[in-house]
């Protein structure tokens, strides 16, 4: 008896616009309409020179002492702005990992809660009403069920809405990354999973991350479509986050797409990568910085020039200046804070109690400095 | 005659969370019930039965075997104003979604500046069931209930069930609520008309506010039982006491524990989960820490022993907390220090 194939699969590079910024006007025309107009190619170039921009001065703050710790998405943003730039503003939901600043920026929310979130504030994390995003997720790959679990809202709520949510290649080894697929792909949650696969979990390469071919490929195993994109190519990422959110929005479920991208910053301002990383790599992945592709395909159309992108950069450059007095400029948090984000109003009495007394964790104070002086009398 | 002349409904422990679950999804179209074998199965242990049939599959959802994945499923769910109920066929299966019900759902609020609530209530078995062996018997109280932002509930009785179960339900804070499988069969007296019960408020089970009593005996869920029938017999030895029924510990009304210690100066805490660092150990310490000087006799604990909970019949029945480790704890208290008598049904 003949074995049979019972199964077979290809996974999909897509690429629209070259290292030389070249573009294939074919597969960048979809339905007789362009994937970017000019116009907006212009305004997304210039976005991404404030995002790098703020990224880079983010970094120095850090330095100088001003921030915590700081992720950099320096060398990610044309997959972070492509994908935020498809999803629909003010109705579809980001559910970010900590690095997609650019994404969340291009999806409405004001740069200067990023920062303020790295400066240590909670306050960083309130989203602003309107736009449509949860906060950053510090712990690797769980956003990805939170992810499902909102999208599933929407089908049940029948709201024609999608959640994207975003993780690293290093995210893909979680329970939590297979668990959020299989539930999306048997419950059929309008969610579009993209993962920025930038090469490096901390030191830790894609290649000891997964023995896969592609981190696309692992989509097929959960019913769902799934390509693999130039991550630092805008057009591509534009064209496969439409496809998949007008997909999910259609009621055709959840979809994959992989972002081949470089992380050209260290993991975070706490890390310095020259000690893991050949420099040849990243040299390599230096000349396919999404934003020199992006310019050279400008000026070939006569779209940019230098003089346009002095204006930019100065432009950028005093945006951040604001950006960063906004976050600076806040008021400190009120201790009252910590008492009133832990449970829903009204606070059970014991939390109101710590709150008006000692605003300490423990009950065990003396009871007159705690004003609990009451209970040694009445019986 | 004021009272109703109809007589008492009994149902049983089961069929009150039922109730609680079915009459709040009526009410409100936003709860759903989430879990494995809840739907098609009718529920593990039953509980969810003809749910299926009343609420449909859109609201009643037979999940993968994925204790992570519904749990984070529901706290997107609930981010997006849904609210879920999910059903772990046993908390011993929580552990595998420890980062999303511990790392997740408590700090949502927090971490999202006080914006992003988790209204998720999870519900299923806890504590040994009745020789599950050591990975199926856990009682979570212990290591949950140190974590700030969940509410626990642990309800001894079909009635609290119902009424504690349908206050979790309506709550804005995520809750634990811990069953027992052992107690799902258990009949009770549960009136037809609605109630709800305020979390944070001990109920006396035994003894009265107006009557002094020799010993407090403080405990939660299934063990309230035993603690019921070691008050029985002390009773009949001339020794009254007072039984504290937490009903929930997160939050915790030790107010009623002093108020009840301040007329016996006795305090024994029975708690199935282990020693260290635990329930017991939290409700002894703050009180100590409020009530010090009305207590004649140290507290003392019965908390089931510090090992893994043993699969062989004879022994768990011995690990856990029973009426003869109570009946000897509270004569200790009285000065009485004979060694605790053995469970009827041990093994010499």
């Amino acid at each position: 008896m003949p074995i049979k194939t019972v199964y077979s699969a290809k996974i999909e590079h897509l690429q629209l616009l070259d290292e030389n910024g070249v573009l294939d006007e074919r597969l960048a025309v979809v339905g007789g309409k362009p994937v970017l107009t000019d116009e907006e190619v212009v305004h997304l170039y210039e976005f991404m020179i404030q995002c790098r921009t703020l990224d880079e001065t983010a970094f120095k703050l850090q330095r100088s002492g001003r921030m915590g710790t700081y992720p950099q998405n320096k060398g990610q943003e044309a997959a972070a702005i492509g994908s935020g730039f498809a999803a629909k503003k003010g109705q579809d939901f980001l559910v970010p990992c900590y690095r997609e600043n650019a994404a969340l920026f291009m999806h409405g929310l004001p740069m200067h809660y990023i920062l303020l979130h790295w400066m240590g504030d909670e306050r960083g994390n309130q989203i602003p009403e309107g736009v449509c995003m949860t906060p950053l997720s510090i712990p690797i790959g769980t956003q990805m069920l939170h992810a499902t679990g909102i999208a599933w809202a929407f089908k049940i709520r029948k709201e024609p809405r999608v959640a994207i949510t975003y993780f690293g290649d290093g995210a893909t080894s979680e329970g939590d990354f297979h668990e959020a697929m299989n539930f999306a792909g048997t419950f059929q949650a309008p969610v579009v999973f993209f993962c920025q696969n930038n090469h490096w979990a901390i030191s830790v390469p894609r290649e000891t991350q997964t023995a896969s071919e592609t981190i696309a490929q692992k989509a097929i195993a959960y019913g769902m479509p799934t390509v693999q994109v130039d991550g630092n190519d805008l057009f591509a990422v534009v064209k496969a986050t439409r496809d998949a959110i007008e997909r999910a929005r259609a009621g055709g479920g959840p979809s994959f797409i992989e972002a081949v991208t470089y992380r050209l910053a260290d993991h975070t301002t706490a890390d310095d990568a020259r000690r893991y990383r050949e420099s040849a790599e990243l040299e390599m992945w230096v000349g396919r910085d999404p934003l020199i592709r992006l310019r050279k395909y400008l000026e070939k159309k006569d779209l940019w020039n230098e003089k346009l992108q002095a204006a930019a950069e100065e432009k950028a450059r005093a945006m951040t200046a604001e950006v960063i007095k906004a976050a600076e400029g806040i008021e400190k948090p009120a201790v009252d804070d910590i008492f009133n984000y832990t449970f829903a109003q009204p606070l059970p009495a014991e939390i109101e109690k710590q709150r008006q007394t000692l605003r300490t964790s423990s009950l065990g104070q003396d009871p007159q400095q705690a004003g609990l002086q009451g209970e040694a009398q009445h019986a | 005659m004021t009272a109703s002349t109809a007589p008492t409904r009994e149902i049983a422990f089961r069929e009150a969370l039922r109730e609680a679950m079915s009459e709040e999804m009526r009410r409100d179209q936003r709860i759903f019930l989430m879990g494995e074998e809840v739907a098609q199965y009718q529920g593990a242990y039953k509980v969810s039965q003809g749910m299926l049939e009343e609420f449909g599959p859109q609201r009643i959802i037979d999940s993968p075997i994925s204790e992570n994945g519904f749990a984070g499923l529901a706290v997107g769910a609930a981010m997006y104003g849904l609210r879920p109920i999910i059903e772990f066929m046993s908390w011993s299966f929580s552990l595998v979604a420890a980062d999303q019900i511990l790392n997740n759902v408590p700090k949502m609020l927090y971490m999202s500046g006080g914006q992003w609530g988790c209204p998720v209530v999870f519900r299923g078995n806890d504590g040994a069931g009745g020789q599950l062996g050591s990975t199926h018997s856990w009682c979570v109280e212990g290591l949950y209930s140190n974590v700030p932002g969940v509410k626990i509930a642990i309800p001894s009785n079909p009635y609290d069930a119902k009424g504690l179960l349908k206050t979790a339900i309506r709550d804005d804070d995520p809750v634990f609520f811990l069953e027992s499988e052992r107690m799902l069969g258990d009949k009770g007296p549960v009136p037809a008309e609605e109630y709800l019960i305020p979390f944070g408020q001990a109920a006396l089970r035994r003894g009265s506010w107006d009557e002094p009593a020799d010993c407090t005996i403080v405990s939660f869920g299934r063990p309230v039982n035993f603690c019921l029938d070691a008050a029985d017999e002390l009773l009949k030895e001339g020794i009254p006491t007072h039984v504290l029924d937490m009903r929930t510990i997160r939050p915790l009304d030790v107010a009623s524990v002093i108020r009840s210690l301040k007329t016996t100066g006795r305090l024994v805490v029975v708690d199935q989960s282990w020693p260290f660092a635990g329930v017991a150990s939290e409700v002894i310490t703050q009180t100590c820490e409020r009530a010090f000087d009305w207590l004649d006799h140290q507290p003392l604990r019965v908390n089931s022993d510090d090992v893994p909970t043993p699969y062989a019949r004879s022994l768990e029945s011995e690990y856990l907390p029973h009426k003869g480790k109570i009946v000897a704890a509270v004569r200790r208290t009285l000065g009485n220090s004979s060694k605790p008598a053995k469970q009827q049904n041990s093994k010499q």
